[in-house]
């Protein structure tokens, strides 16, 4: 069975084991979006704030995270933090917190983007037709800002989701590190058993993040107005 | 036009950094049904002066009232007293993620508490009026500006404001789409509504104005009717500005 690779992924439960691994991508992947856009959102507001102290808090925290690469947070978390404080963070907690922080960042520095590109003048009609700021923000500002944010918060989770294959490093087996293995114990077996498994990697990968990409581009076409 | 005034402003005065005073004592009153239009070189503080009526801009001294009850930023009752106030601004500023029609009824709707129903049959009867009853459904990006224009008034009446401001509505405008936009300002003045127009288009101020205010550098420098502002303004400033209005040519002819 040498003559082809292909039969690598359905050999034994290595399938199932794929799938597994994109199980994990998947949680670190929605658990981090998630908070990230709960986090962010407030991050967004508060970074609108006109308070020096508040801004420059605004400004260290997204620089810190954006200049940091992502893998060095990961080792910052998981080994900095245990050796510091002897905390001992799972590699699961500390994927998450990592992404959820970077995701913070990024997610606050788009809200924060779309709320600021809202021309002054959106809110001047809407008070000199006698909405209160409550009103306006609900009915005016907050549709155009979601609708702003569709785009680039979409390609935000995409690149969260690709960006959790450097889990790995922490320990975390996700589709891609179960891929490496699959094709490490198959080695013998399988010689070129590496491009059917990457290429499967490749394709679980477009499968998560290709609905998502879709849908952004449904709303969009629904809000072009905007 | 009747006596009783509406809107009034007593020795308003605001400067930006408390230097440069941009407004420096204005004093005006507008009467009921009265059509005022603000003319002046540009930066000479009108735009500003018709912002502070409806309390969007500050001032350090000095007054605005509407029927007696004062008009400040961040003064108590301004959501109430901004509703009595339509403005129209420069750059249409329609709300893009609303249709026309929810773009007119989202505030009396949301504000006013009014039904539903209602608020759309008035606003079809309002579009209809300017001629854009079939564009109720579409949004403001697939209008002319003009057209969206004509949709901002609209917007403005639905609220049934006793006063209407406008700020050089036809300044952003392709000249060929100036006169649908003035004709219908024209035909609120007809109505009696109580209007205070800031503009450029001289020719539409001598038609609609009740009376010409000429400001310069933040003061009212002449005021007078129309055919007198026009024809023989008294102070050397109004004549210099409106010098600029006229062309001579200067192709030989024959």
């Amino acid at each position: 069975m040498a003559d082809t690779g292909f039969s690598i992924l359905f050999k034994g439960i290595n399938f199932l084991r794929l799938l597994q691994g994109l199980w994990v991508t998947l949680q670190i992947s929605l658990v981090s979006v998630g908070l990230s856009f709960v986090f962010g959102t407030l991050f967004g507001f508060l970074m609108t704030v006109k308070n020096r102290a508040v801004q420059g808090f605004c400004w260290l925290y997204l620089n810190f995270i954006r200049i940091m690469p992502q893998l060095v947070l990961l080792f910052l978390v998981f080994f900095g933090v245990t050796r510091q404080w002897h905390v001992n963070l799972s590699s699961w907690s500390s994927a998450v917190i990592v992404f959820t922080l970077w995701g913070t960042a990024e997610m606050g520095d788009l809200v924060r983007g779309a709320l600021t590109s809202i021309p002054v003048h959106q809110y001047e009609s809407a008070a000199a037709l006698g909405m209160d700021r409550k009103l306006t923000f609900r009915y005016v500002i907050l549709p155009q800002t979601i609708r702003r944010l569709v785009a680039p918060s979409i390609n935000l989770i995409t690149r969260m989701i690709k960006t959790t294959s450097l889990v790995e490093i922490i320990g975390m087996v996700e589709v891609l590190k179960t891929g490496q293995q699959i094709i490490d114990a198959n080695r013998m077996q399988y010689p070129t058993g590496a491009l059917w498994v990457y290429g499967a990697v490749f394709i679980l990968y477009f499968l998560l993040c290709w609905p998502i990409s879709v849908l952004a581009g449904k709303l969009e076409q629904r809000w072009k107005q905007v | 036009m009747s006596q009783e005034v509406q809107l009034s402003v007593k020795d308003l005065l605001k400067s930006y950094d408390g230097t440069a005073e941009v407004l420096n004592g204005i004093t005006l009153d507008v009467h009921k049904g009265e059509v005022v239009v603000v003319l002046g070189p540009s930066g000479c503080g009108k735009s500003t002066l018709l912002r502070c009526m409806n309390g969007l801009e500050s001032y350090q001294s000095g007054s605005v009232t509407l029927d007696g009850e004062p008009v400040t930023k961040d003064g108590k009752n301004m959501t109430a007293i901004r509703q009595k106030i339509g403005m129209v601004f420069q750059s249409y500023e329609l709300f893009p993620h609303l249709t026309i029609e929810e773009n007119i009824t989202l505030a009396p709707i949301r504000v006013q508490k009014r039904n539903k129903a209602e608020a759309q049959k008035e606003a079809q009867e309002l579009l209809e009026r300017v001629g854009l009853l079939e564009k109720k459904d579409v949004y403001p990006r697939q209008l002319s500006g003009g057209q969206k224009q004509r949709v901002a008034i609209v917007r403005a009446l639905a609220m049934h404001p006793e006063v209407m401001l406008f700020d050089e509505v036809t300044a952003a405008l392709d000249p060929e789409m100036v006169r649908e936009v003035l004709d219908v300002m024209l035909n609120l003045a007809e109505q009696g509504m109580t209007m205070v127009i800031v503009t450029h288009e001289m020719n539409f101020a001598r038609a609609a104005a009740d009376r010409i205010i000429f400001i310069d550098q933040g003061k009212i420098v002449e005021e007078a009717p129309p055919e007198v502002f026009f024809t023989n303004p008294s102070t050397e400033r109004a004549a210099k500005f409106l010098e600029t209005f006229t062309y001579e040519s200067k192709k030989k002819r024959g």
